[in-house]
């Protein structure tokens, strides 16, 4: 293997420029490539990161039904002191979850005492808040950052609509699932950031102002927040939620919870996969590079040196090796082009870095990027590279390697 | 033992309509450590009879037994498995692998064909390099070196692999006639030094004289047979 390697390096070596420039357009499509997935990789990170770090979590539990009507926020499908009592067992049993939010999410009316605007506002303890979306005090432009029982946090838009301004006052008239109106006067504790997706405009009170406004005896929570320990997770800890949860049913015999990652929440999620998508087709386009430079060169190789392969069949080399001979040309290649690119292409991602380069995202600004690369993707790519750049050269060293050595050696 | 004998061999080509009849009906005896010419004009069929003693084509019919294989119905494999254990080739045009050093071009063939363990093959090319005169030499690339020196190397080449029998197609007719002259003797001494059997074919009458049985062929058929100072045979 050695020799074979060391001949089709000196072949290689033959056509210096040749080989430079099908090694270069390899780079550069790896590098490409790689800088791609670091950005867009960056830009999903940055993205999913906000919307589940800021306002959503990373899953959601509602009872059955409940998201299929989010948007009338209906207090008829909360969860009943029992039914929160059997989840919260249920997720203290799963290691895995880091975080859990309660939420009290209703819609009401707004008043500044001049004017009215609907308003949706959840009801949370402060604590578990923050620490499932940790993100969520950088959200409050305004005021301290944390919610106090009698103040709201809220939503900037409404807030430049209805001109209120931190330590004003304002009422909360809302309709309880029983169809009684009760209203409840806060102090504006804060001016909310809106954020992308669902419930990124809502605004934040105390759960127990929320079971006021209300009038609830008990505690009935729309929506527990999970935040879960490690993101790579999260398909894994969302199936073993829906193990545990659909074991738990209904006198009807139908489950009584329905358990959500972000992506079936969050709009986002199209746009994310979208960015998957358009990776995959930057892929497949390096493919097609590799595909075509490296089987061009390897034609003109075995046409340039058919004489050669007929001496080398006459003096008795068996038609394997010389398969081998220029399969690991098109292999050498293809390392070069792989190890050049991968070094040029981690340099790129590490400039970048350093370059803290910033960019806006809906109202949101100044998100610096970090494009990263991780070492699966390097291998992964790295693979693509080699393995194409040997099936390119597998046709012309088929045909060198069943050429007739009487044929080639007369070949002028 | 002979080394080579032929028995009605016939080899025709077939071009469009056209059936040619490159050789008719040879038949002849070669034994070992012999150092044979063929001769004739261009078209009498000299390459197409190296051809089939090399197992580089099968012929159209007869028999063909080299070193006692019948050598007549190998293919593919097994053809290039009989040329890499019994057959030494040098070509008119040297054939020398450019991108390895003239070292490597004699190595060749123990390290791709025969898997030789690396010391013996080191001493086996060496000594081979020293015979030929191009031990000074052997980290030249067949660019670097003249024809005379390019074919020497093919000369040993050929014979690294100890086979029982070289052929050389036309191995003078590039060279100017004093190097003709001297690549022949070298194959004459490594004849004499290793007793493996040369046939070379050639149009040089001068060179023609060194080789100890001259086969004429004309039109494809044996013409005749002389040996150096004997007799000729039609």
């Amino acid at each position: 293997m050695f020799n074979l390697m060391r001949i089709a390096i000196r072949n290689l070596m033959r056509y210096k420029r040749r080989t430079f420039l099908t090694a270069s357009l390899i780079t550069m499509g790896v590098v490409f490539v790689l800088v791609f997935i670091a950005l867009s990789g960056s830009f999903k990170h940055m993205m999913v990161s906000q919307i589940t770090d800021s306002f959503l979590g990373h899953i959601q539990i509602h009872q059955k039904g409940y998201v299929a009507s989010i948007d009338t926020l209906p207090l008829t499908k909360s969860m009943g002191t029992q039914a929160v009592r059997k989840v919260k067992e249920a997720i203290n049993d799963v290691p895995e979850i880091e975080a859990y939010s309660m939420r009290i999410k209703f819609g009401g009316m707004f008043s500044n005492f001049v004017e009215t605007a609907n308003v949706r506002l959840n009801g949370v303890y402060p604590e578990e808040e923050i620490k499932t979306v940790p993100l969520f005090p950088e959200r409050i432009m305004e005021g301290k950052k944390g919610i106090t029982k009698g103040e709201i946090l809220v939503p900037e838009l409404l807030a430049k609509g209805m001109k209120v301004k931190i330590g004003d006052m304002i009422v909360v008239v809302a309709t309880n699932k029983d169809g009684s109106v009760n209203g409840k006067q806060f102090k504006v504790g804060g001016i909310l950031e809106s954020a992308t997706g669902p419930g990124g405009r809502d605004g934040y009170i105390h759960i127990d102002d929320a079971l006021e406004v209300l009038r609830m005896d008990e505690v009935q929570i729309s929506e527990i927040a999970l935040r879960i320990n490690n993101f790579v997770n999260l398909n894994a800890v969302h199936t073993k939620l829906n193990n545990i949860f659909l074991k738990e049913l209904n006198k009807a015999g139908k489950p009584v919870f329905e358990v959500h990652t972000w992506e079936q929440l969050s709009p986002f999620y199209n746009i994310a996969r979208m960015i998957d998508l358009m990776t995959f087709s930057i892929k497949l386009m390096l493919i097609a590079i590799v595909l075509i430079s490296i089987m061009n060169v390897m034609i003109m190789a075995v046409y340039e040196r058919v004489r050669e392969i007929g001496t080398i069949a006459a003096i008795g080399t068996l038609p394997k090796k010389i398969l081998s001979m220029f399969l690991i040309e098109g292999f050498s290649l293809g390392v070069l082009g792989a190890l050049i690119g991968n070094v040029i292409g981690i340099s790129i991602i590490y400039i970048l870095n350093i370059s803290r380069i910033t960019f806006d995202f809906g109202r949101q600004t100044g998100l610096v990027l970090e494009p990263t690369v991780n070492f699966t993707d390097i291998f992964t790519i790295s693979t693509i590279v080699i393995m194409v750049s040997v099936l390119a050269s597998l046709q012309p060293a088929f045909k060198a390697s069943r050429m007739e050595p009487i044929k080639a050696l007369r070949h002028v | 033992m002979s080394l080579i004998e032929a028995e009605n061999l016939s080899k025709q080509y077939i071009s469009g309509e056209i059936t040619i009849d490159a050789l008719k009906d040879l038949s002849f005896v070669i034994g070992p450590a012999s150092f044979i010419s063929f001769v004739g004009p261009s078209g009498s069929g000299k390459t197409t009879l190296l051809n089939l003693i090399g197992c580089l084509d099968t012929p159209t019919s007869g028999v063909l037994r080299v070193s006692g294989t019948d050598v007549s119905q190998l293919g593919g494999k097994s053809a290039a498995d009989f040329r890499g254990k019994n057959i030494g080739f040098i070509f008119q045009d040297f054939n020398l692998i450019p991108v390895l050093s003239v070292y490597e071009n004699v190595e060749y063939p123990l390290l791709m064909v025969q898997n030789t363990p690396a010391g013996e093959r080191q001493s086996r090319v060496l000594s081979l390099l020293d015979s030929v005169g191009m031990i000074e030499q052997k980290d030249k690339y067949p660019g670097q070196i003249s024809g005379g020196q390019k074919q020497r190397v093919a000369v040993a080449r050929a014979l690294v692999t100890r086979p029982k029998l070289v052929l050389a197609d036309e191995p003078t007719a590039n060279l100017d006639h004093k190097t003709a002259y001297m690549v022949i003797n070298i194959m004459k001494k490594m004849k004499d030094e290793s007793g493996i059997s040369f046939i070379f074919s050639t149009h040089d009458q001068k060179v023609v004289g060194e080789a100890e049985i001259i086969y004429t062929l004309e039109d494809g058929e044996l013409a005749g047979k002389s040996a150096k100072g004997g007799a000729r045979h039609v």
